[in-house]
């Protein structure tokens, strides 16, 4: 599955503008399925770039990595599960340390929030989107995060309001905000749409 | 003490008004009868006497009850005060600013004795004094930058400068014109205004944030924004859309002059001089539709304005679903003749 492109938004909307190989530097990887072939052709662009590069997998084995050896590689079945690792890679990560991260927004918000609370600079980060165009959406009035969202609107999993699905996001968090749709005019909603890149 | 302040609420019953003084003062934003977004900053403090303008931090009738608003919201929501680690010493400066401002402009309600870093604030409207060791957190019953801000009317954020930008990581935000503190903490100044329509095309937030930007020490600016809010309501958060969104869909021809309040952003900036943050008070003035008619310019002005603005700016502000009650209401006050320049009433 090719890298996406999404349709031009507003400033807060990420871009994920692909990876690029910074070389033989100490990485940290986080791919999911989809996600894992970005790594590899980014090794494909530049073996060297796996010399020093803990790679965490999330929700699939390494046979997603073809050949690709990178100096520790590690497999989680889903984010929860990932979390404590990459949390602890993160904050021993040596200065000068590079992340890379591809998959899902979900994917992607999620640890781009890691990396927030960890101290990083979240500009530097290299992320590229493949596969699911599911978004990690935050409820802006119980707090809950409800992932994969497909549609617009969307029900909260936390709270139950009806939420419409914004673009503007936030790194911090590694969320879009939903809103609650029908707010002013209590129980008339819009017809449900699917969410386009 | 000279100044009384009003007993009224925010929320609720909504006993909120404004007296004759109040109104002569109030903060009109427009200075001509069209509307578009600009830079429009100029030197604060700095207006004619009794204005909003004259001092750093403007105190006036609603102090009181303000921040009993305030405490409500953040009992219900602490999320609406946020501070990253890194900003402490940016409260201290900000606590600093505000009391050394109030105690001088304002001697029979403030008071600051300072002996080095051993200092006692009397604040009388609110009965507080209080002993604390500046710059020592441990002193304050909370942080700094939440202990005076819980003594001081408006919204503030504080801007962190790396890289060329200012970054929102740190805010008291209680009366908001429906944006999220909690979303927007650790954004940059192109990130937190990517909702406004229009502005970032026509260049007015390079320009914007680079003016921010070259604002040295001792140096002070502000600038006006103005929204429409149905009912005097100070926390119109996104975190509560759902509790008074219903009530703009209650605006009819009969109830519009009392219901509808044009809500006014006195909006200031000041380097500070420790953290080198910027500090943004975001400050909230609320006058109905019939308080703002009774000057003659003032409703001839805002009914142009409202008629004639751009509807994505409408759409933006949350007025669009009421504009024609609105603009139909206001055209009473409206003879044709043509309105003075500047924003004061004739
Ligand atoms: C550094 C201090 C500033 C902060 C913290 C700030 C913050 C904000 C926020 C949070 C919003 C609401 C965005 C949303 O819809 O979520 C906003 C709106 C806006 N800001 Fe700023 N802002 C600052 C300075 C400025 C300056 C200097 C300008 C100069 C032109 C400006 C122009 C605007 C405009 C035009 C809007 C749309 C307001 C409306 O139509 O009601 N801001 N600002």
């Amino acid at each position: 599955m090719p890298k996406t492109e999404f349709s031009p938004s507003i400033d807060s909307r990420p871009t994920y503008s692909g990876l690029v190989s910074q070389g033989a530097a100490p990485a940290i990887m986080v791919a999911d399925e989809a996600g894992a072939q970005a790594l590899t052709d980014l090794a494909a662009s530049d073996a060297s770039v796996m010399d020093h590069a803990h790679v965490v997998l999330v929700g699939c084995g390494a046979a997603a990595l073809g050949d690709v050896k990178p100096v520790a590689l590690h497999e989680a079945p889903d984010f929860d599960a990932a979390t404590p690792l990459v949390t602890q890679l993160l904050n021993t990560a040596r200065m000068g340390t590079q992340i890379y991260l591809a998959g899902s927004e979900g994917l992607i918000g999620h640890v781009s929030a890691l990396a927030f609370a960890a101290g990083m600079p979240v500009d530097e980060i290299q992320m590229e989107h493949r596969g699911s165009i599911a978004r990690r959406m935050q409820c802006v009035h119980c707090k809950g995060i409800t992932e994969d969202v497909t549609t617009d609107p969307f029900t909260c999993a936390h709270c139950g309001l009806t939420l419409f699905v914004r673009d503007h996001f936030s790194r911090r968090l590694g969320v879009f905000q939903g809103v609650c749709v029908d707010a002013e005019t209590p129980g008339v909603v819009p017809e449900t749409v699917e969410i386009q890149a | 003490m000279t100044m009384q302040f009003n007993d009224e609420t925010f929320r609720g019953d909504y006993t909120y008004h404004n007296s004759p003084e109040a109104i002569r003062r109030f903060p009109f934003p427009f200075d001509q009868d069209t509307y578009m977004y600009s830079v429009n900053i100029e030197q604060h403090p700095g207006g004619p006497k009794g204005t909003p303008f004259e001092k750093m931090f403007d105190v006036d009738e609603h102090y009181v009850a303000e921040m009993k608003d305030r405490e409500i919201t953040l009992a219900e929501d602490p999320l609406r005060c946020q501070s990253l680690p890194h900003m402490e010493l940016a409260g201290w400066d900000l606590l600093e600013l505000i009391m050394v401002s109030k105690a001088r402009d304002y001697p029979d309600l403030f008071t600051l004795h300072r002996d080095g870093n051993d200092w006692h604030w009397i604040n009388k409207p609110l009965g507080i004094e209080k002993k604390f060791t500046f710059l020592d957190a441990t002193t304050l019953p909370c942080g700094p930058m939440e202990y005076i801000t819980r003594q001081t009317q408006g919204d503030f954020a504080l801007l962190h400068e790396r890289d060329n930008n200012l970054w929102m990581d740190a805010g008291m935000i209680t009366s908001q014109a429906d944006w999220s503190l909690d979303f927007d903490v650790g954004m940059n100044f192109f990130e937190w205004h990517a909702p406004v329509p229009k502005a970032r095309k026509m260049g007015v937030f390079d320009k914007a944030l680079k003016f921010l930007l070259a604002v040295g020490q001792g140096q002070h600016y502000r600038r006006l924004n103005w929204t429409m809010t149905v009912n005097p309501r100070l926390d119109t958060s996104p975190e509560n859309y759902h509790k008074w969104g219903p009530e703009k869909r209650t605006i009819t021809p009969e109830n519009v002059g009392q219901k509808q309040f044009l809500r006014v952003e006195l909006q200031t900036f000041f380097r500070l001089p420790r953290s080198n943050a910027l500090a943004f008070p975001i400050r909230c003035y609320l006058m109905n539709l019939e308080d703002i008619a009774t000057k003659p310019k003032w409703g001839r002005r805002l009914h142009r304005v409202l008629r004639d603005i751009d509807p994505d700016l409408a759409e933006y502000k949350g007025f669009a679903v009421n504009q024609k009650t609105i603009v139909d209401y206001l055209s009473q006050f409206d003879d044709g003749a043509p309105t003075s320049p500047g924003i004061f009433p004739d």
